[in-house]
């Protein structure tokens, strides 16, 4: 497959608010079930493991009418509640037997109750994240909203979910994370091969495909983007950083890009990138998965930074192992923890002498001009500083 | 939680005077603490843990009283624009920038004494993602040493055993160190045990002059006199004598108000005449409290309950603070918090008060600040009028900011929302009488 076609159907996948690719998953064996996640983190691993499909949920983008959606929501929150909840409501959903609404911000903890109102007939859980990391705390009460879940998932199955089954799923989303950090990896060495509005499309693939199809079709991409060689532009090297819920939509990537920025890191979907390193697969799977979690894993804005000189490690690492020459903060507007954040990484940034910029949007954002602007004044004014 | 203290020509009771001297009191031993060798904590109103920090002798800072005491003062809006053009965003809550602004402006609390920085952030981490980000906003600043306490939402409606258990552990093996290393003070259970009976005898007077609003006509204001009430309890008292003895006076005051069949004390008087009963839900706008008020007591509207008034604390469902399981019932207690409850949990608390308070109606009071109380507040309504048959109205403002309060709009719609409780009212009548 060229890339062309692979990433065609990567855009026809991210096009299809209807979730074909779940249902036929689901048509394909009887008694399959599939269950959404919200953004940022779930350990998919259980899932899998109950032989269910995790399928990431990332509100309705640029394409969605909100209609229904809007009627709860007062014009101050952001755009994914109200777009997640239109899908619901449009039927969009009807495939999912089940819904995980992770601890990110009161938006998304408030979506779990009202989805308990509104969608009674399905499974929902609010999966509460520890902010404490110590093994014997918050381990412990991570561990144990793990196996609630797991038996939860057990019980809509109808079926025991092993350790062996655990740890089976913990091989395939190592693979499978594996594949994503060479994605990065191969991004940041030639952003030109492997443009972000591409990438973008082929991660967001791993939201309603099965882990091991996603992996493959990772490194079909990465095998077909070296078989064409693509001009390189002079353009400067950018993390970009406060876009890991309410997604901007695939034009505003490409406004970037087109304005002269070569994104080398971002966190989009930092489900599938939040553990850093391998999850041991043997012992005991849970306690392997919590602990990649309390020590190795991504920090974002909604997880507690125990320690000062903690905040924007992460960042700037990504800067430094990414060889980027500045910084995108972009956010969802109204979006809290990005924007509380926001002060806080920029301070760190300009101690560190790392340009920065920083813009808010909304998933359905229409007007590019004035972002293309201010990122193309941003690539300028590296340029200039690099050259000088 | 605690309003600023009144005007002198407003009408006052002695529960208000013992109140304003409490809170000019501890305004004074934060300003001095360092003077008198005292340190300085910090935490947030929904989970605080006050009889805890007064184990170490710590002079208690609220930030979120702080903030809403420069609402009051009308001194927040200036506030929070120096915090946006510090570089903060004009979307995030307005209490988190009034502070930040605060400290930017000289450091000077809302009384105007000196505001030293607090010597630990207690970062109660209870119904509210701000906290968070606001104390680690602090921290960055001020350089404060922050202890976190990560309390599980009620996700399911319920606490489980590792919710309870994880909050123990933490304020065994994180919070108490902590608080003991920064204050130099040995932790003793015995004086945590004293303190929290105090606090236990403070929450059944309250309880009882929240639920005194059952009457007819109701003896207080359950929102706008409540956040008086409910200001010494939710904040740096609780547990400690002198506010005991302020809610016993009050249900004093409160009982024989209820002997004399006398309505709510407002900042003009006596209310005018009980006409409509509300139960109201989200926050209070601090900037214009009197005149909100005013619009609801101008037309004879009487708050008989509201989810505010939960906020630092539910005891109405019978929680009260156990001094033979101390740490179980700080758990139990961080956990409990009204915006620490699921979707599910509020609206049935709602509709229970609609029911037992005898209420007319659900008023909405949508803050822009707070996602915690603001997001899917429009179901709230929806599912209330639903559930009761009893119309429901939504107004919006915000907490501290005063370019989103809009007297004009907000008295409209209250106006409106007055004749359709009357014209529901009638209409049930003919339907009654046929
Ligand atoms: S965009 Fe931000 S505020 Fe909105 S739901 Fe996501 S994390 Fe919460
Ligand atoms: S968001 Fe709401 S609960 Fe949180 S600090 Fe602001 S006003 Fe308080």
């Amino acid at each position: 497959m060229s890339v062309r076609e692979l990433v065609k159907r990567c855009e026809a996948l991210f096009d299809d608010l209807e979730l074909g690719a779940v249902k036929q998953w689901k048509a394909a064996q009887p008694g399959r079930k599939a269950i959404g996640y919200l953004p940022i983190y779930v350990p998919r691993e259980i899932v899998h493991a109950a032989g269910m499909l995790p399928v990431g949920i990332f509100g309705g983008g640029d394409q969605l009418e909100v209609i229904q959606g809007d009627a709860y929501y007062q014009s101050y929150i952001c755009r994914i509640p109200r777009s997640t909840l239109e899908l619901g409501l449009t039927g969009r959903l009807d495939c999912l037997d089940g819904m995980l609404f992770p601890s990110i911000c009161d938006v998304i903890r408030n979506l779990s109750g009202m989805w308990q109102i509104m969608f009674k007939d399905k499974y929902v859980k609010y999966f509460d994240l520890p902010q404490n990391y110590d093994d014997s705390t918050g381990g412990t009460f991570y561990i144990h909203e793990m196996s609630a879940l797991r038996s939860d998932l057990e019980k809509l199955s109808n079926k025991k979910i092993t350790d062996e089954d655990l740890r089976n799923s913990i091989a395939v989303y190592n693979d499978n994370r594996r594949a994503v950090r060479e994605l990065y990896a191969y991004r940041a060495q030639k952003p030109w091969q492997a443009p972000t509005s591409e990438m973008y499309l082929v991660l967001r693939a791993g939201c309603v495909l099965p882990p091991e199809e996603h992996t493959a079709l990772i490194r079909k991409y990465l095998v077909s983007c070296e078989e064409q060689q693509r001009p390189q532009r002079d353009n400067a090297r950018v993390v970009l950083t406060g876009s890991f819920c309410e997604q901007p939509p695939l034009g505003l990537i490409k406004s970037i890009e087109i304005a002269g920025c070569y994104v080398v890191d971002d966190d989009f979907q930092l489900c599938q990138s939040m553990l850093l390193e391998e999850v041991p697969t043997t012992g005991d799977p849970l306690e392997a998965l919590s602990k990649a979690f309390l020590h190795r894993s991504a920090q974002t804005s909604s997880k507690y930074d125990e320690k000062k000189e903690d905040k924007g490690k992460h960042l700037l690492r990504q800067v430094k192992t990414r060889g980027a020459e500045g910084v995108i903060f972009a956010a969802a507007s109204f979006c809290d923890p990005a924007l509380l954040e926001r002060p806080m990484l920029l301070e760190i940034l300009a101690k560190h002498k790392i340009p920065y910029t920083a813009f808010k949007y909304a998933e359905n954002t229409g007007q590019m001009a004035p972002i293309r602007e201010q990122t193309g004044t941003f690539a300028d004014s590296i340029k200039l500083w690099s050259a000088a | 939680m605690s309003p600023a203290p009144a005007k002198k020509e407003v009408v006052k009771d002695d529960s208000m005077w013992l109140q304003k001297e409490l809170i000019n009191r501890n305004y004074h031993e934060v300003a001095t603490a360092h003077e008198t060798g005292r340190k300085i904590s910090a935490t947030f109103v929904p989970g605080n843990l006050n009889e805890l920090l007064m184990c170490f002798d710590f002079a208690r800072r609220l930030p979120e009283t702080d903030a809403l005491q420069n609402g009051m003062r009308k001194k927040s809006g200036k506030m929070i624009m120096d915090a946006e053009r510090e570089g903060h965003s004009e979307d995030v809550c307005t209490y988190v920038k009034t502070d930040l602004g605060m400290m930017l402006a000289g450091e000077k609390g809302p009384t105007g004494e000196p505001m030293p920085h607090p010597d630990v952030l207690l970062l109660s981490y209870t119904g509210c993602f701000t906290f968070m980000k606001w104390f680690e906003l602090v921290r960055q600043k001020y350089d404060c040493e922050t202890v976190m306490l990560h309390v599980p939402y009620q996700g399911d409606g319920k606490i489980n055993p590792a919710m309870r258990d994880y909050v123990v552990k933490q304020l065994k093996d994180k919070v108490i160190p902590t608080l003991e290393k920064v204050s130099g003070v040995k932790f003793d259970i015995d004086r945590l045990r004293g303190y929290m009976k105090e606090s236990a005898k403070a929450e059944e007077d309250l309880v009882r002059v929240l639920q005194s609003a059952k009457q007819r006509p109701s003896p207080i204001d359950g929102y706008f006199g409540a956040v008086y009430y409910i200001g010494p309890i939710f904040t740096a008292f609780r547990g400690v004598p002198e506010a005991t003895k302020y809610y016993s006076v009050l249900r004093e005051e409160v009982e024989a108000r209820v002997r004399e069949g006398k309505g709510p004390v407002t900042p003009e008087g006596d209310h005018p005449g009980e006409k409509y009963r509300l139960v109201v839900e989200g926050p209070p706008n601090w900037t214009n409290f009197r005149e909100f008020w005013k619009m609801f007591y101008d037309e004879g509207a009487v708050v008989v309950a509201s989810t505010y008034a939960k906020v630092g604390g539910v005891y109405d469902f019978g929680f009260r603070h156990d001094p033979d399981h101390p740490l179980e019932s700080l758990a139990d207690y961080c956990l409990g918090c009204y915006t620490n409850l699921n979707f599910p949990q509020r609206i049935d608390m709602i509709c229970k008060y609609m029911d037992e308070y005898q209420a007319d109606g659900l008023l909405i009071n949508s803050i822009k600040s707070c996602n915690s109380f603001s997001a899917g507040q429009l179901l709230i309504l929806r599912e209330v009028e639903k559930r009761t048959g009893k119309p429901a109205a939504f107004i919006e403002s915000d907490l501290v900011d005063p370019r989103y309060f809009s007297a004009a709009n907000i008295k409209n719609r209250l106006e409106s929302y007055f004749q359709m409780i009357k014209q529901k009212r009638a209409a049930n009548e003919v339907l009654h009488r046929h």
